[in-house]
């Protein structure tokens, strides 16, 4: 199944809470590791997400290389200190294809 | 003003060279993907492409792995840290066609916690690596794996 455009690629959920900011964020990606084979035995290409950033305002929050051992459907957890309610979180994605985007999330 | 051939070529391309910096900005601000560490096939070689030297037990570091996953194409996993200036962390699943699963940059206002996903082909120990100083530490735990992940 092919990543539709257009629409987000990240779910995310972030919640300030205390000074700090959880973020649970899933991507709706099939992380092809190039190791599996269709229903006719063809491998099936590499096509997984590479880097992914966080950005709250210019303050990088997270920042991740990922190999081709995270899951289809990858969901990332992680916090931050800092961070409120209607603040704006930018992510930025590049996959091993080469192709990337970038796409914003709200603070709860 | 007039405005000749020669001056609207130029303006073109220096506009296209400001708009082409622009692009590649962000980039900039991205850690490399090591991909040296990825590629690697077996467990020394992807743990010496990731950091200098060995890595020592922590009990400052937690892994959170299930005992038993019954479904290998995702087994969920928590990894934190109590050491101070933690710099990475990194999860290596022994058995799999390439050890190295992620690396994680904590930031300078990131909490040393991460949790995610991933698969595992057969039953393997996993050890997670933080990079704290300079130095590595790890903790190892194993999972049982029911079914596995890595298809075909």
């Amino acid at each position: 199944m092919a990543v539709k455009r257009g629409i987000d690629m990240f779910r995310v959920k972030a919640k300030a809470n205390g000074g700090v900011t959880s973020v649970k964020m899933m991507a709706k990606h099939d992380m092809d590791s190039g190791n599996a084979k269709d229903k006719n035995g063809n491998v099936i290409p590499a096509k997984f997400l590479q880097t992914v950033v966080v950005k709250h305002g210019e303050n990088v929050v997270f920042s991740g290389s990922l190999g081709t051992a995270i899951s289809k459907n990858p969901y990332i957890g992680f916090e931050f200190n800092g961070g409120a309610k209607g603040d704006e979180l930018s992510i930025e994605w590049i996959e091993n294809t080469g192709e990337s985007g970038t796409e914003t999330a709200k603070v709860k | 003003m007039s405005m000749t051939r020669r001056s609207v070529v130029k303006a073109i391309a220096v506009s296209s060279a400001v708009m082409g910096l622009g692009a590649f900005m962000p980039r900039i601000a991205m850690a490399a993907w090591n991909k040296a560490a990825f590629d690697a096939k077996d467990l020394s070689g992807a743990m010496s492409a990731s950091f200098d030297g060995d890595a020592v037990d922590s009990a400052d570091v937690y892994l959170k792995a299930p005992a038993i996953a019954e479904n290998g194409a995702v087994v969920p996993v928590s990894i934190s840290s109590k050491i101070a200036d933690t710099e990475k962390v990194m999860l290596f699943i022994d058995e799999n066609p390439n050890p190295l699963a992620f690396s994680f940059d904590v930031s300078a206002t990131a909490v040393p916690e991460f949790s995610t996903r991933v698969r595992m082909g057969k039953t393997s120990m996993v050890t997670a690596v933080v990079i704290a100083g300079g130095k590595a530490y790890k903790a190892s735990s194993e999972v049982k794996v029911t079914i596995g992940g890595c298809g075909g």
